[in-house]
């Protein structure tokens, strides 16, 4: 997985409530067994001028200079509820997204950022109106800074703002690991548990399949 | 201290604990689906990794298949044939079970895991789908992941995750008749909001809970992760003892006793704390139905289209203004009466045999409105023929329903059947988001009865005061 430390970028403010995964990709883009090949269908709903084109709507902020190169994506309260579809944040980190700061996410959503190096920052309400409000004085120089290191949000106007993140999401966006090959170091341990359950539980375990 | 329901199942999966509140939890039952699970599949085998424990794991075909008689692998969604093959092939090399088109067993995944005994009470199950906590209604601990994440669970039988807050909602008083689950969440939903369960498990509790049907369970859980929770949960008790009893993955007869005392320590003990606690008084409460595009768009249906001026927070204003203007509404129109287009009766919600019963009970003798598309989707074949045993099927066709085979069907649309473009669309599914069930199309949610009378009146209607048949 790419590593993530910090970033200096144009952010984007879509600044709605409850955007849902459906709306970042809807369910008709997702047209491949595949994680790839999804950017095009990002927002596609908003993004363009009629279901079905690819005529773009001139009005949506992706769609404008300078946020067409945004990689910083500022929204509003449970950003990405809704369905499981990982084909979300593989459609926004396709697209260029790194980083989506809202004052909260759905929570399936969030665990699959972080799983494909973006990284999913929660800040005030307050704080993340204030940030769109300096960027859109002047998108292209009023950069957003996201230091994952510090954990940091640095506004355009010097401020600088801590979030949280969970020790164990922060390791996996800063060092790009790979969760499978980490837990399989606690293998012993699961087969231990396995063993001792299936005396304790023997209902669960059902007869191996031919 | 006494522990809730939900501590009980973290503890009894812990496996290791990893600090800062994450626990390597062990899954007891992974299930999988065409849509999202084939890619998961995939991803493993690109990877050169195994399905640990291959029988644990199901697999069924849902999201995309043609729900139309005499259907084949092909399906009306453009390319959608390469996500059954992939599925089908992935599934048989994993050696895992399959529950394939023209299986009996097959339906939208999170019916098919109660009917068949594989969700259980006090069992972790996992599925790349965020409705998987439907099973909670039978005392799982099950909720919805990525991706990536089942190929996590897929082969190491594990997950880690974050522990939630707990909170309890007390659900208290008799629904009125023709007041169902579907109405309960969806009123909880309308009243604290879409993320109103954000950062929580929930346990569903109080009289009008332990009242509720184990199915009725099913539909209220389903809609846990609408109000942005982690899952939902009802402890198990004797009405969900005697719906598992049986049923093909459940204990044995050998293993029953046993199984059976367990379940019984499960449920939160009398002292247990909860980081929140919720009650809510729902013997006055009527059919809900939804007006906007967010599962919290929602009252009443004898009230009115809410004017978003009278909203105080500035965020929830601007959400309210923009669902109106797409779903064509104004401020203080009667919800009732709104005339529709089409109604559907589906989904991972409500298409169990007792939802298709309910909306038979209106049906019978009555007929849809001229102009308005009815369909019907079972939620598994088992449903379907169940329905059909005791003639339900006919009911619903006599009504002027479509009778489908089943499937997630028009629940969303993927690119192949939708309503029409700013069709008004009464729907027993669980999302209103724009553009959910085909371009432009106006959701509004509501029980299986509501729609059944809705598509009757050819309007939004309640179904309390339904027309002699």
């Amino acid at each position: 997985m790419e590593k993530f430390t910090t970033l200096t970028a144009i952010a984007a403010p879509l600044l709605r409530i409850n955007i849902d995964t459906d709306a970042i990709i809807p369910s008709r883009e997702m047209k491949r067994v595949s994680r790839d090949g999804l950017s095009e269908g990002l927002f596609a709903g908003w993004r363009y001028q009629s279901p079905g084109s690819r005529e773009e709507n001139p009005d949506f902020i992706l769609n404008r200079e300078p946020y067409r190169r945004a990689r910083i994506l500022l929204s509003g309260i449970n950003f990405g509820c809704g369905s499981s579809r990982e084909h979300a944040v593989w459609a926004l980190h396709e697209w260029g997204i790194r980083a989506v700061i809202a004052p909260s996410f759905g929570a399936i959503f969030q665990g699959n950022c972080v799983r494909n190096g973006v990284v999913p920052v929660a800040l005030d309400n307050a704080l993340v109106e204030s940030l769109a409000q300096q960027v859109e004085a002047d998108p292209e120089n009023n950069q957003v800074t996201v230091d994952l290191v510090q954990c940091l949000v640095i506004a355009p106007d010097r401020n600088q703002h801590g979030f949280s993140v969970p020790k164990a999401d922060r390791e996996m966006l800063l060092e790009g690991l790979d969760s499978i090959a980490v837990t399989l170091k606690r293998d012993a341990a699961i087969l231990a548990f396995r063993e001792r359950d299936r005396v304790r539980r023997p209902w669960i375990y059902l007869p191996t399949n031919l | 201290m006494g522990r809730t329901i939900i501590d009980k199942l973290w503890d009894e999966h812990t496996v290791a604990d990893l600090g800062d509140d994450l626990s390597l939890l062990f899954i007891d039952r992974i299930f999988l689906h065409e849509r999202t699970g084939s890619v998961a599949l995939k991803g493993l085998e690109a990877a050169g990794r195994k399905v640990r424990n291959p029988e644990q794991v199901f697999c069924t075909m849902d999201h995309i298949v043609d729900t139309t008689p005499g259907r084949s692998d092909d399906t009306r969604m453009p390319g959608g044939r390469e996500f059954i093959t992939s599925t089908r092939a992935s599934a048989r090399a994993a050696g895992i079970t399959l529950f394939d088109l023209g299986d009996d067993r097959q339906g939208i995944v999170h019916v098919v895991s109660p009917e068949q005994g594989i969700a259980l009470p006090g069992v972790t199950l996992v599925c790349p789908d965020s409705h998987t906590c439907t099973l909670g209604g039978l005392g799982a601990l099950a909720w919805g992941i990525g991706s990536t994440e089942g190929e996590h669970a897929l082969a190491t039988k594990t997950l880690a995750v974050r522990k939630p807050q707990r909170m309890r909602i007390r659900f208290e008083g008799q629904l009125a008749p023709r007041v169902y689950a579907k109405d309960l969440i969806l009123h909880l939903i309308s009243r604290f909001g879409a993320s109103g369960g954000a950062g929580y498990a929930i346990e569903f509790a109080g009289s009008a809970i332990r009242a509720l049907p184990v199915e009725a369970r099913l539909t209220l859980c389903n809609m846990a992760v609408e109000f942005g929770a982690w899952t939902g949960i009802v402890a198990p008790d004797d009405l969900t003892f005697e719906y598992v009893r049986g049923r093909p993955f459940a204990p044995r007869p050998d293993q029953w006793d046993q199984a059976l005392a367990h379940w019984r320590t499960l449920p939160s003990d009398p002292d247990a704390q909860f980081d929140r606690e919720l009650e809510v008084d729902c013997s006055q409460l009527a059919p809900q139905i939804t007006w906007g595009t967010s599962p919290q768009h929602g009252g009443s249906i004898d009230g009115l289209v809410p004017d978003p001026a009278a909203e105080t927070d500035a965020n929830r204003r601007q959400s309210a203004e923009r669902a109106l203007h797409y779903m064509g509404l104004t401020p203080g129109t009667r919800l009732a009466g709104l005339p529709i287009g089409a109604a559907f009766i589906g989904s991972c919600t409500n298409s169990r045999l007792s939802d298709l019963r309910e909306a038979a009970t209106v049906l019978r003798g009555r007929h849809v409105a001229t102009g308005v598309r009815a369909i019907c989707v079972p939620g598994s074949s088992l449903v379907k023929k169940a329905a059909e045993a005791e003639g339900l099927d006919q009911v619903f066709r006599d009504a002027g329903f479509e009778w489908r085979e089943s499937g997630c069907s028009m629940c969303f649309y993927a690119g192949g059947e939708s309503f029409g473009l700013e069709e008004r669309v009464v729907t027993s599914t669980n999302r209103n988001f724009e553009n959910r069930q085909g371009p432009r199309t106006r959701s509004h949610l509501a029980s299986p009865a509501t729609v059944a009378a809705s598509a009757i009146a050819g309007a939004l209607a309640d179904v309390r005061k339904l027309p002699p048949a």
